[in-house]
């Protein structure tokens, strides 16, 4: 019996962090998003070195199918440094599908490539979460018809996966009759884009692929949600170490019990959220028939527990959190786009009773 | 990441179902029910299930317990087996799980003898005296004092808060005995007879309806200086070596497991126009929060128990569970109320009333227990000071603080 990370994935965690801290620092980090490209595209190949890229690619691809749970330690260290990089849409999202749901002659192309850090992928698939308004695909005579909208990190991608019903058709970025547009978001850190189907031919489909596309998107909700703890766990720290630094009538606004509790709060939340995302990452590998419920509250839970947390965070920074000069905002921002991602609370709540016959 | 146990104790938890499968229905009343203690029955049970090491297990036999090396997976495998046979785990409360432990760590050797086997087995209760009306969440400013003559200890003063008061042959206390040293240097732990002259029990009734607790009076109450615990002016550092245990009791995770079932079944029950409450889509949503807290405290007990299992400190991960755990099962009990409508406010004494008032006795139960052993507040100084370093509150003058505590 032992729950918890292992030495092996808290030095994954801690290799991960120092890359971060060496090559992506908060600077670098605003340098990207103030660029013109959505990502760090040399910070991503030199990730492919320490097998974050290929993470979730088996090795007979030259992948280093580490297990999710490793993935998500990976994604919190990715949070925690707000990095600009296409973990969830091509690392964890685009691979599982093509892993589950491709066939062999595709695996091979796409694979190696996705795990030295060559090609990019993205998932489109929003639409099979959600159906929104202005969107869909349709699949008729051999050509992809429609919208699909929110294809997280999917600007510069070299090919999208799109889902349609349980169906997943491959489209290279250079198809005929594919626009690409992309999305303002709130967080610059990571992109959505709209993709555009007049006529499109995708290159290969994949038909009735409809469970190896749930637990792809299972495995993005823990990834999710690991983003998000990596995000807290900054913008705690950010907020204690300003609490002690900050001084008003006299002593560091520390000493108040106002903003002492605030920090308190944050902490006592985060916790036991994180014992649930390592378990639902372990689920994942190892209890299949429990990880799509644990999946779902896991990321409901944290789109809650972060979307509150970094609202407290800022008002414990009082005005500076609020200037877009200091850090604290790009973690605001990114909490605040992985809420919506993959469903927001009210969504997955619904599903998660689905799930267990509770609806 | 390992959630199995190892086969040595599997075979343990197989002996253990098949005990409490063969054996269970000799326990008495149903888990938890405060009414029997000191009750023949319930040390009946509690002896059977020392002899077995299922109680008492840790410690050492020549104070009846079962003197079996401490075990966290041990201890995890009973708790569950129990909690899923629904039967009685023999004697619980302050007596075994706070005074035994501090006896057995500061008591004099014939304290231990005299008082460790009895409160072992439950043939002897008791209620722990700490707070004051004036001694809350600042307990040091107990001003219960006791004073000196020859080798008598006269004790003046009241208790609030006592749990079990009523059914207690003992109670441990903390009293001021050096009036004139600094706050926390002034106090003795000291073992009082609850039938000794002078002291006076009175119920104290919550809102609940019923007495949880009890006043306890002391007028004059003369106990002999041999019952202080440790040195005399010691007693705070050694209440305070098991204080920490009252607050991993509150807030269990098995607990809001069980309440939170309770709540599936009532809105599966519950009828809203023709149709179950679980298709209503806002209680439904509250439902599924609830769930996903209530698997993250069940998560975060493993990690805690993990952590224990390395021998590694859980750091702040380790403070949280009280302050969570009340939390939560005050929300539970509180959709369930919402669950039933107007039916939600029926009481005990209706057979309108669902599991017989049970929710709302829950609702107000378990809002005492934020505020009990530790107040929600308290637990926020305790996770930013201790679990995040953050300075603790300027004291006001010591002169001040001082004159405080006299009265």
């Amino acid at each position: 019996m032992d729950f918890g990370l292992s030495e092996e994935q808290l030095l994954l965690a801690e290799t991960v962090t120092r890359f971060l801290d060496e090559r992506l620092p908060v600077p670098r980090v605003r340098e990207v998003i103030d660029g013109d490209e959505s990502i760090d595209p040399d910070a991503w190949r030199a990730l492919a070195e320490l097998g974050v890229t290929g993470c979730l690619v088996p090795e007979t691809h030259g992948g280093a199918e580490l297990s999710l749970l490793d993935a998500a330690v990976i994604a919190t260290a990715l949070g925690h440094g707000a990095a600009p990089l296409p973990f969830l849409g091509s690392a964890t999202l685009a691979t599982l599908v093509l892993r589950g749901a491709a066939s062999p002659a595709v695996q091979s192309e796409w694979l190696p490539r996705l795990a030295d850090g060559s090609a990019r992928m993205a998932l489109a698939a929003a639409e099979r979460i959600e159906q929104r308004q202005d969107s869909g695909v349709t699949f008729e005579g051999g050509r992809l018809q429609g919208t699909a909208l929110f294809v997280i990190d999917g600007a510069g991608a070299d090919a999208y996966l799109v889902a349609v019903g349980d169906d997943v058709h491959l489209v290279p970025a250079s198809a005929d009759g594919l626009a690409i547009k992309a999305l303002p978001t709130i967080d610059r850190t990571r992109g959505l884009v709209e993709l555009g189907f007049e006529a499109v031919a995708p290159a290969d489909s994949f038909l009735a692929v409809g469970a190896a596309l749930d637990r792809a998107v299972d495995a993005g909700r823990v990834i999710v949600s690991a983003d998000i703890l990596g995000s807290c766990d900054r913008a705690i720290s950010m907020s204690v170490a300003y609490a002690m630094d900050r001084e008003q009538f006299g002593r560091p606004i520390a000493t108040f019990q106002a903003v002492k509790h605030l920090c308190a709060e944050m902490v006592a939340a985060i916790e036991p959220a994180r014992s649930l995302l390592w378990y639902a990452g372990h689920s994942w590998d190892e209890i299949p028939e429990e990880s799509a419920l644990l999946a779902t509250l896991c990321k409901a839970h944290f789109s809650t527990v972060g979307h509150d947390l970094v609202r407290i965070a800022t008002q414990v920074h009082g005005g500076i959190g609020f200037t877009d000069e200091y850090d604290l905002q790009l973690w605001f921002k990114r909490v605040g786009l992985s809420r919506q991602l993959l469903g927001g609370p009210e969504k997955l709540n619904a599903h998660a009773a689905e799930l267990q016959g509770l609806a | 990441m390992d959630l199995s146990y190892g086969p040595e104790y599997e075979t343990f938890r197989a002996e253990l179902r098949e005990f409490l499968q063969t054996r269970g229905d000799e326990a008495p009343g149903r888990a938890g029910e405060v009414a029997s203690l000191g009750g023949e029955s319930l040390v009946r049970w509690q002896k059977l299930l020392i002899e077995h090491g299922y109680a008492a297990r840790n410690i050492p036999k020549e104070y009846g317990g079962a003197g079996a090396e401490p075990d966290p997976l041990i201890a995890t495998i009973l708790s569950e087996e129990f909690g899923r046979a629904r039967v009685s785990r023999g004697v619980a409360g302050q007596g075994i799980d706070m005074l035994v432990p501090t006896l057995l760590e500061h008591g004099s050797e014939e304290q231990k003898r005299s008082y460790v086997p009895p409160t072992v087995t439950g043939e002897m209760v008791w209620c722990q005296g700490y707070s004051e009306p004036g001694a809350g969440s600042d307990l040091a400013a107990i001003q219960t004092h006791g004073r000196v003559e020859g080798d008598t200890l006269v004790i003046n003063g009241q208790k609030i808060w006592t749990s079990t008061a009523q059914f207690s042959q003992m109670m441990f206390a903390l009293v001021r005995t050096e009036p004139e040293a600094a706050k926390h240097a002034g106090i003795s732990y000291v073992l009082v007879p609850m039938d000794t002259p002078g002291l006076d029990v009175r119920p104290l009734k919550t809102m609940t309806g019923h007495a949880e607790f009890n006043e306890v009076f002391f007028d004059e109450v003369r106990v002999p200086v041999a019952n202080i615990v440790g040195r005399r002016g010691q007693g705070w550092k050694i209440a305070n070596t098991t204080l920490g245990h009252e607050r991993n009791m509150l807030g269990s995770s098995a607990t809001s497991e069980g309440l939170y079932e309770g709540v599936v079944r009532v809105m599966r029950e519950e009828q809203v126009d023709g149709h179950s409450a679980l298709e209503s889509p806002v209680l439904r949503d509250r439902l599924m929060s609830l769930q996903a807290k209530t698997i993250a405290m069940k998560c975060h007990a493993m990690r805690l128990l993990g952590s224990r299992l390395r021998g590694e400190s859980s750091g702040v991960a380790g403070l949280v569970t009280k302050l969570n755990g009340c939390q939560l099962n005050h929300d539970l009990a509180g959709l369930a109320i919402d669950a039933m409508g107007e039916g939600g406010v029926l009481y005990r004494g209706t057979d309108r009333s669902r599991e017989n008032g049970r929710w709302q006795f829950q609702y107000m139960f378990q809002l005492g227990l934020i505020i009990g052993g530790g107040t929600a507040q308290i637990q926020k100084n305790i996770i930013s000071e201790r679990g995040l370093g953050m300075p603790r509150e300027p004291k006001v003058a010591a002169s001040a603080a001082k004159s405080g505590v006299k009265g």
